[in-house]
This record gives structure tokens, C-alpha cells and sequence, in this order.
């Protein structure tokens, strides 16, 4: 057998060599490869993100065969909501909480069950395990959960002698039982990520500040959160996202109320498009969490970009 | 003395670990006992954990409050299709950004990167107005079609097989075979445990959606479970949480039995979407 020089990609002069004795048919193979899921990813994905745009600058509702240009007043009409206002209060009050909350506490429960027992092992597959059940089933079992008269989580209050909760039934405590049922749900998938975050961390930096007999504490801030803070920030970043398009639990347990408390930014899309048939001034709010979207990815990949020089 | 402060330790360590699984396990176990009570016992303050009989019929109840076979059928069909059709279009495609340059190659990966910062919430509308147009709304090709094709499944398989050894496929190309068996015969054999794990991650994902068949469905007809259980919401006037826990039970149940014969891969699988 032949010799073969063991590299991964081709040098530049033979690219162009191949290009002058490679068949046609060997040039447009990897154009026929990648087809099918370029065709799904343009027809699908980029294009409907243009049409967005597009009608978010047009008044119709759908059933006219005409679009009405308007500019941008679909985006004034937004600013000067109250009730978008408060949506887009409720959907950053919502996403720090949640974030905050859940980053908090999987850290602290991702050094505690970082260790190669079957035990600990069997724990994070439990804490796991709701992120994979259907959020239809999670809003609806904690619907139940939250019942004030019936519900399990008022009995467990009243055994520790604090009185029952409304839950989702007022205002004031129905977007914070979301937040609950979110962190609940995304705690298991967080610690996992981690603790995979500080497995990587090299034993010898423990290794020496056990030599310099640094305090847990001081070993804790100086070398863990600084190892796995890459990690925190990439969790940030998709947590962000994932509650600025939180719709299950809001659709399920209270539609956006009771008056308005929960309604988010998707919900509020959907209602203008399906229930109000306002196209352009739902495509428009669109636009908005497009471009919120759009900050958190660059956020992402600038991170991203960053931690390559760590390494 | 020594001792007992470490028993102590460990005992609470013990506990720690046991009202953690509890806070997590207790929803999952409280849906199960109200599944199978009766009316009252679930409007009964405190609450009853074990009911006085087993009423299996709230399954038989929940299944015949709507067409659950067709809702079943559909997310068969839906889940499986997606998973089917997004194995043929990621295993080429993941192939040649890993095996060849060609003009382009970087803007074609681009675009694929870019769709993973799409979500589904965000081009519902247009995609909604879309195929409106093209007379497929309410049917199992709105659901599939927009998820034939999974960005990160190209970019998690591209990965793996950028790491098979050059000298493989060169032995194999000695060996007169052309690149698409060379695809696979050699590439899909080697990664089949990133592709099983990402098959279990498709599958659950799609199996469990929720917003794109109630945006996409009107109807039954190509309705799937997630949608076709909240209906069990509004039964006949008052919450009846034991039906309803029943129906969920039916949506909840397959996955936490796949869940527990191939914990390690789905943990793997989700896990991988989170570090990218």
C-alpha cells in the first residue's frame, strides 16, 4: 500500500490541481450533498425571516387581497402600547429571574454532585429528567400542583405551618410561579453542563492551591468559577434565549393573564396574528424579538470566538 | 469522636441527595397517583397518596374523550418522518463540509449556523401565511417539512466525521469505491453512536412539541398528542386533574421508559446542544 500523507484538508494547489482534472461530476458532488438541507434551511428558515420583515412595514389582516404599506408605524403603534410595554416588562422580569435563579442554583448543585458515584450519578439523571418530559405535561401537572384549593404545593406550605399561595390565580404571584415551574425544569440540564464545565477543569491547579492551603472559599473563587465561567456564560446566553421565546407553560396555565400579568413577547405575536389578525403589527413586534435575538447570538458567538485564544 | 462527626456528615449528605430526587421525582410520582384516583379523592383537602381503588378507567376515559388513536398515529407518523427525513438530508450534507472546500463551502455552512438562532416561535407567522398559500396547513407536511433538515445535527455529525482518519477513506478509495459509498459504508458505520445519539435527541424533540401543530392544525386530522391533550383541559365544565393526569400519563410514559434504557445517550445528546 501506497504511502498517504496523513492530513485532513487539501493545500491549496491541489485544490486547484483537482479543479482542472477533476470530472464536473466530482465538482458539483458536494453542491448535490448539500442540497436537500440547504433547500429545507432557505425555504424554511431564511426566507420566512425576510418575508417577516416585509410585512411588518404593511397593515393586513389576512382575508384583503390588499397589503397597506404603513413604514414603520406598526413599530410606533408598539412604542406607544402600554399593554407592550408591560409585555416586554413581564418577558425581562421573566428571563432574569429565570436565569438568574436557575444559573445560581445549578452551580452550587453542580459542585455538590460532581462526584463518580453510581449514587450521584443516578441524582443527576433524576434532576435531569424533566427536561426531557413534553412542557405540555410540566404546564399541566404544575397547573395541578398550583390548584389553590386542592393543589399539593399549598398543602406542603400549610404542613409548614405558612399559609396556601395563589399561584397562578393573581397577578402578583402568577409570573413568578412560571419562573418556578421554568427553573424547576431547566436546573437538571444546567448542573449537567456544569458539571461537564468542571470535569475539565486540570486537577493540578487543585493539586497546588492544596499545597498553598487555600481555603475552600478562596479555591472555590480564585480557580473554579474562574475555570468554569466560560461555561456559566455560554448557559447565560442560552437560557436568555430560551426564556424570551417561552410560550408552553404561558399558553397552557394562564393565556397571559390574569390581566396581562404574564403575557411574553411570543405569546403576544401569536395573539396579534391568530386571534386579532393584525399580521404586520404582530410581524412587526417579530422583528423586535428578532433583533433581540440577534444580539444574544452575536453575544454568543463573540464568546465564542474569545475562548478559542483560551485554549 | 472522629467517626461520628462523619457518619454525620455522610447521613446528611444521605438526606441532601434524597430531597433533591424527591423535589424532582414528586411531580412525575404525583401525576402517576392522580392518574389512577377518582373525582373526589382529588378534590379532597389534604391530599390522598395512595388511592382507595385503582381506577384504571381514567385511562379508558381520557383515551375516548377524543380521537387519541388518530393523535397517536399522527405523532408516529410526524416524529418518525421528521427523524427519517433529517438523516437524509444531514448525513450528505454533514459529509461534504467535512470531506471537501468547495466554492461556497463557508456561506452554505454559514446559513446553516445562522438557521440555529431561528426559532421555531419567531417564523411561525410567515411560515403560517406560506403554506396557506400553498394549500398545506392542517396536514403532516406543514408539521415535517420545516424540520426535514437540523442545523445542529449537521454541525454535531460534521464533528465526528471530521475526526475519522484521513488513511481510512484513502484505503477505501484504493478499494475502487466511489465517495458515496464511501459515505456509507465507512463514514455512517463509524459515527453510528453520534448518529443513534442524535436520532434520540430528534425523536423526543419532535414527539413533545407543542407550539408548531397547534400554530399548523385546526383540526384532528394531523393533530398530534401534545395538542390533542389539552383539549382534557376543558372537559365538561370543571377540571377533571385525574383524566387529564391520565392523558398526559400517555405523552409522559414513553419517553421516561426511553429515557431510562438510554440515559447516558439522551443526556449526551441534550447535553451537546447546550455546549455546541
Amino acid at each position: 500500500m501506497p504511502k498517504v500523507p496523513l492530513r485532513l484538508v487539501a493545500t491549496e494547489a491541489e485544490v486547484k490541481g483537482w479543479a482542472t482534472t477533476m470530472s464536473i461530476w466530482a465538482r458539483i458532488r458536494p453542491y448535490i450533498m448539500v442540497a436537500p438541507a440547504m433547500i429545507v434551511f432557505l425555504l424554511f428558515f431564511i426566507y420566512p425571516i425576510g418575508y417577516m420583515i416585509y410585512l411588518s412595514f404593511f397593515e393586513w389582516d389576512f382575508i384583503s387581497p390588499v397589503k397597506d404599506f404603513v413604514g414603520f408605524d406598526n413599530f410606533t403603534g408598539l412604542a406607544q402600547s402600554n399593554e407592550f410595554h408591560q409585555v416586554i416588562q413581564n418577558t425581562i422580569i421573566y428571563t432574569l429571574l429565570t436565569v438568574g435563579v436557575t444559573t445560581v442554583i445549578s452551580l452550587l448543585l453542580a459542585i455538590w454532585l460532581n462526584k463518580p458515584s453510581k449514587a450521584y450519578s443516578f441524582v443527576q439523571g433524576a434532576i435531569f429528567s424533566p427536561h426531557i418530559i413534553s412542557l405540555v405535561s410540566i404546564a399541566m401537572l404544575w397547573m395541578w400542583l398550583m390548584d389553590p384549593q386542592y393543589g399539593l404545593l399549598n398543602w406542603i406550605l400549610n404542613v409548614f405551618g405558612l399559609p396556601g399561595s395563589e399561584w397562578l390565580a393573581s397577578p402578583d404571584t402568577a409570573l413568578l410561579s412560571l419562573v418556578l415551574v421554568s427553573v424547576w425544569q431547566g436546573i437538571g440540564f444546567n448542573t449537567l453542563i456544569i458539571i461537564a464545565g468542571l470535569q475539565s477543569i486540570p486537577p493540578h491547579l487543585y493539586e497546588a492551591a492544596e499545597l498553598d492551603q487555600s481555603s475552600r472559599w478562596t479555591t472555590f473563587y480564585k480557580i473554579t468559577l474562574p475555570m468554569v465561567s466560560p461555561t456559566l456564560f455560554f448557559l447565560i446566553i442560552i437560557n436568555l434565549i430560551s426564556s424570551f421565546k417561552v410560550f408552553e407553560t404561558i399558553d397552557i396555565m394562564t393565556q397571559g393573564g390574569p390581566v396581562n400579568a404574564t403575557n411574553t413577547i411570543v405569546y403576544y405575536i401569536y395573539e396579534y396574528g391568530f386571534r386579532y389578525f393584525q399580521l404586520g403589527y404582530a410581524s412587526s413586534a417579530g422583528v423586535i424579538l428578532l433583533i433581540v435575538l440577534t444580539i444574544f447570538t452575536a453575544l454568543y458567538f463573540w464568546v465564542a470566538g474569545r475562548r478559542v485564544h483560551y485554549q | 469522636m472522629l467517626n461520628v462527626g462523619r457518619l454525620l456528615l455522610k447521613t446528611m449528605r444521605m438526606i441532601g441527595l434524597i430531597l433533591l430526587v424527591l423535589v424532582f421525582a414528586t411531580p412525575f410520582l404525583w401525576m402517576a397517583v392522580t392518574s389512577v384516583k377518582s373525582l373526589t379523592e382529588t378534590l379532597t383537602f389534604p391530599p390522598i397518596w395512595i388511592p382507595e381503588t385503582i381506577m384504571w378507567k381514567n385511562f379508558v376515559a381520557a383515551w375516548e374523550s377524543g380521537p387519541f388513536l388518530r393523535y397517536l398515529v399522527n405523532s408516529v407518523i410526524v416524529s418518525g418522518s421528521i427523524l427519517v427525513l433529517q438523516l437524509f438530508t444531514i448525513i450528505p450534507a454533514a459529509y461534504a463540509f467535512a470531506r471537501y472546500r468547495f466554492r461556497g463551502d463557508k456561506l452554505l455552512f454559514g446559513i446553516t449556523m445562522v438557521t440555529l438562532m431561528i426559532p421555531a416561535q419567531l417564523i411561525f407567522l410567515p411560515l403560517y401565511l406560506q403554506f396557506s398559500e400553498w394549500n398545506i396547513l392542517d396536514t403532516h407536511l406543514a408539521l415535517i417539512l420545516p424540520f426535514a433538515a437540523n442545523a445542529f445535527g449537521i454541525f454535531m455529525l460534521r464533528q465526528s466525521f471530521k475526526q475519522v482518519p484521513e488513511e481510512l477513506i484513502e484505503a477505501a478509495r484504493l478499494d475502487q469505491a466511489g465517495e458515496w459509498k464511501i459515505m456509507y459504508k465507512v463514514m455512517v458505520p463509524i459515527a453510528k453512536p453520534v448518529i443513534i445519539t442524535f436520532a434520540l435527541f430528534s425523536f423526543i424533540t419532535s414527539w413533545n412539541d407543542y407550539f408548531w401543530p397547534l400554530v399548523m392544525t385546526t383540526s384532528e386530522t394531523a393533530r398530534t398528542l401534545p395538542v390533542g391533550i389539552t383539549a382534557l383541559m376543558n372537559v365538561e365544565g370543571g377540571v377533571a386533574y385525574n383524566i387529564m393526569m391520565a392523558g398526559n400519563m400517555l405523552l409522559v410514559v414513553p419517553v421516561l421508559i426511553i429515557f431510562f434504557f438510554a440515559q447516558r445517550q439522551i443526556i449526551r445528546a441534550f447535553v451537546y446542544t447546550g455546549e455546541k
